[in-house]
C-alpha cells in the first residue's frame, strides 16, 4: 500500500476519532441528566413528574427509531444554523451526538434504574436532598453501569460516523466506501475495517477495564 | 387432632387498658396522635388502610420493641417516625417536633436527630466503611476535619476500627450491620429506629448486635424503636412492647407484664414461639380423650411470673398426696419474668384431677386438661 494510502488512512482515522469523541462527550453531558430524569421522575420517584417523564420517553423514542441516514438528512437545516456548514467532519458532529443523546439517555436510565431503592431510602432518612441522593448515592452506586452505557455509547457512535460520508463528513466509513467500493480498491476496505476492529476493541477493553475498577461490589478485583 | 386445638384456645380479648407507655406527655419521645395510614388505590391494587387509629407514646431513652407479622403496619409505623411517609390523617410528633406538618429543608433537618438501621444494611457498595460513615456528616455538611474525627470515634464504638478501609463486599453481615448504627449514630440523633435490623443475621451475631444497641441505649441515651417479627429480638432488648395487627396497636405495654398476661391472640402467638405451647409429639399421639383406667390425667399448666412455676409441681403433689409427673416442660425468661408451660400427669382417678384443677384455679394458675394418658 501506498504512502499516499496510509496517509489517507490516518487521516480519516483522525476525523472519525474527533467526530466521535465531540459527539459522545456532547452526548454525554446531554444524555446524562436526561437519563438520570427519565430514572427519578416516574409516580412516586425522587423527582416525580411523570408528565415530564412521559413527555421525554416519547420524544427519545421518536429520536432512537429514526434510521441514522435519514437523521443526518432530515436535520440539514439545524446543523446548518449550529455549525455554521452542513458538510465536513465538524457539521457531522450535530447529528452523531442528536442521534447519541437518546441512546446515552436510555443506557443511564436502566443503569440507574439498577441502584437499590433502599439506599435512596436511606439517604432520605438522614435528610439528603434530592441532588445529595443524585450525587452522592445514584452516580456513585450505578458508576459501573455508567461506564458500560458510555463504552456502548462510543462503539454505536464509531459505526453511525461511517454513515455521514453520504454529507461529507469523512471519516473512516467513508474512506472504506469511496476507496474500497467505489474505486475498487479491495485492500482499502480491508485497512478501513482492520482499523475499526482495532478501534472498538481498544475502546471496549478499556471500558471493561474501568467499570471492574469502579465496581466495588466483586470481591476479588 | 383435637388436642391442638384445645391448646391454642385464647382468653377473651380484654379492651386496652388506657395507660400510654410514657407516664407523661412531657417525656414522650415519640408520640402517635390518632393516625391512621391509607395507601390509596392503584391499578388494580385496591386501597389499604396500613395503619388506623394509632394513639401511643414512646417515652424518652426507652428501648420499645413494635411487633407484628408481616404485612401490620410495622414498616409503615416506622417510617411515620423519620417522615419517610405522610400520615393520612393525624399527628406524629417526635421531640416535642410535629415531624408530619414538616416538608423540604426543615424535616431535612429534623431526620438528622433520628437515625435509622436496615435489615438489609443499605451500605453504599461504592464507599468503603469509613465513607459510609461519613456519608449523613457530609449530607449535614460537616467539615472534612470534623468528619474524619466523628468517623474514627464511630468505628471504636461500633467495634470495627480495624475495618476503616474495607469496602461492604469485603464484611460480614454483623460487621455490615455495626456500620449501619455507626452511620446512624454519626449525626448525634435522640432516635434510632431499628427496622428488622437483625432479621438476616444468625442468632449469635443478632445476640452481639443488640447487646451493643442496648449499650448505645446505656451509654448515649438514645431512645430505640425496634421493628421486629421476631419475639426473641423483643424478649432480649426490649423493656416495652406494642404489639401491631391489622394496622392496629392491639396490646401494650412493660414487656413482662405483656408477654406474662397475653390477652390478644397475635401476642399469644408470638408468645407460644418462645414458649413452644404444642404438645411434643410423642406425648400427643399418647393421650386419648377418654379416662385410662389406671392411668394418669393429663393437665397443661401455665407458668406467668416467677412465684408460681417454680414449686408448682412439688405444692401440687404435696396437696394430692401423690407423686405429679412432668410430661414436658419449658420455660424462658422474659423481662425478668418466668413464662413458659408445664405439662403434668396426675394419677389417682378423677378425684384426684378434680382436685388438682380446683387447687391451681384456687391460685391463680392457669390450667386446662389436656386428656389422659396410660
Amino acid at each position: 500500500m501506498s504512502r499516499e494510502l496510509i496517509n489517507l488512512i490516518v487521516q480519516a482515522t483522525g476525523e472519525s476519532l474527533f467526530m466521535v469523541s465531540v459527539a459522545a462527550l456532547v452526548a454525554t453531558v446531554l444524555g446524562l441528566p436526561l437519563g438520570i430524569f427519565l430514572a427519578t421522575s416516574r409516580k412516586g420517584e425522587l423527582f416525580a413528574a411523570p408528565p415530564a417523564n412521559g413527555i421525554l420517553g416519547v420524544i427519545v423514542n421518536a429520536a432512537r427509531s429514526t434510521p441514522f441516514i435519514i437523521l443526518v438528512v432530515a436535520i440539514i437545516p439545524f446543523t446548518r444554523l449550529i455549525a455554521g456548514t452542513s458538510i465536513g467532519s465538524g457539521a457531522a458532529i450535530v447529528p452523531l451526538t442528536i442521534a447519541a443523546t437518546p441512546f446515552i439517555a436510555r443506557l443511564v436510565e436502566a443503569a440507574i434504574r439498577e441502584v437499590d431503592a433502599g439506599l435512596i431510602e436511606t439517604a432520605s432518612s438522614f435528610g439528603a436532598s434530592p441532588l445529595q441522593i443524585v450525587f452522592k448515592v445514584l452516580i456513585p452506586e450505578a458508576l459501573p453501569g455508567l461506564v458500560l452505557a458510555l463504552t456502548l455509547a462510543v462503539v454505536s457512535l464509531l459505526g453511525y460516523s461511517a454513515m455521514v460520508g453520504a454529507v461529507g463528513g469523512g471519516g473512516l466509513g467513508d474512506l472504506g466506501i469511496r476507496y474500497g467500493y467505489q474505486r475498487f480498491m479491495p485492500e482499502m476496505m480491508l485497512a478501513v475495517v482492520v482499523v475499526l476492529i482495532a478501534l472498538v476493541q481498544t475502546v471496549q477493553t478499556a471500558g471493561d477495564y474501568l467499570a471492574r475498577r469502579v465496581n466495588r461490589r466483586l470481591r476479588n478485583r | 387432632m383435637n388436642v391442638h386445638q384445645s391448646l391454642t384456645t385464647a382468653q377473651p380479648v380484654a379492651p386496652l387498658p388506657s395507660i400510654s407507655l410514657a407516664s407523661g406527655a412531657s417525656d414522650a419521645m415519640i408520640r402517635f396522635e390518632g393516625v391512621s395510614k391509607v395507601y390509596p388505590a392503584y391499578r388494580d391494587k385496591p386501597s389499604v388502610h396500613a395503619l388506623q387509629a394509632i394513639d401511643f407514646a414512646i417515652a424518652r431513652g426507652s428501648i420499645t420493641g413494635v411487633i407484628g407479622r408481616s404485612g401490620a403496619g410495622k414498616s409503615s409505623l416506622v417510617r411515620l417516625i423519620n417522615g419517610l411517609e405522610k400520615p393520612s390523617s393525624g399527628r406524629v410528633v417526635v421531640d416535642g417536633r410535629e415531624i408530619s406538618a414538616l416538608a423540604g429543608r426543615e424535616l431535612r433537618l429534623a431526620q438528622r436527630s433520628i437515625g435509622m438501621i436496615f435489615q438489609h444494611f443499605n451500605l453504599l457498595s461504592s464507599r468503603t466503611a469509613a465513607d459510609n460513615i461519613a456519608l449523613p456528616l457530609e449530607i449535614a455538611g460537616w467539615s472534612r476535619a470534623d468528619i474524619a474525627v466523628r468517623v474514627e470515634e464511630l468505628l471504636a464504638l461500633v467495634g470495627i476500627a480495624d475495618k476503616y478501609d474495607r469496602y461492604p463486599s469485603e464484611l460480614s453481615g454483623g460487621q455490615k450491620q455495626r456500620i449501619g448504627i455507626a452511620r446512624a449514630l454519626a449525626t448525634r440523633p435522640n432516635v434510632l429506629l431499628s427496622d428488622e435490623a437483625t432479621s438476616a443475621l444468625d442468632p449469635q451475631t443478632t445476640r452481639a448486635i443488640l447487646d451493643l444497641l442496648a449499650n448505645i441505649n446505656r451509654e448515649l441515651g438514645v431512645t430505640i424503636v425496634l421493628i421486629t417479627h421476631e419475639m426473641s429480638v423483643v424478649r432480649q432488648l426490649a423493656k416495652e412492647v406494642a404489639v401491631i395487627d391489622g394496622g392496629h396497636v392491639v396490646e401494650r405495654g412493660h414487656v413482662a407484664d405483656i408477654f406474662t398476661h397475653p390477652r390478644h391472640a397475635v401476642t399469644q402467638a408470638f408468645l407460644s414461639e418462645v414458649i413452644g405451647d404444642s404438645v411434643p409429639v410423642s406425648l400427643a399421639s399418647r393421650i386419648s380423650l377418654q379416662p385410662v383406667a389406671g392411668g394418669k390425667a393429663v393437665l397443661r399448666v401455665q407458668v406467668r411470673g416467677t412465684e408460681a412455676g417454680d414449686t408448682v409441681v412439688a405444692r401440687l403433689s404435696r396437696e394430692l398426696s401423690h407423686d405429679v409427673a412432668l410430661l414436658s416442660a419449658r420455660i424462658d425468661e422474659i423481662g425478668g419474668q418466668h413464662v413458659g408451660s408445664l405439662i403434668l400427669g396426675i394419677p389417682g382417678g378423677e378425684a384426684a384431677a378434680g382436685q388438682a384443677l380446683a387447687y391451681l384455679s384456687q391460685h391463680d394458675i392457669l390450667v386446662e386438661r389436656l386428656g389422659y394418658v396410660a
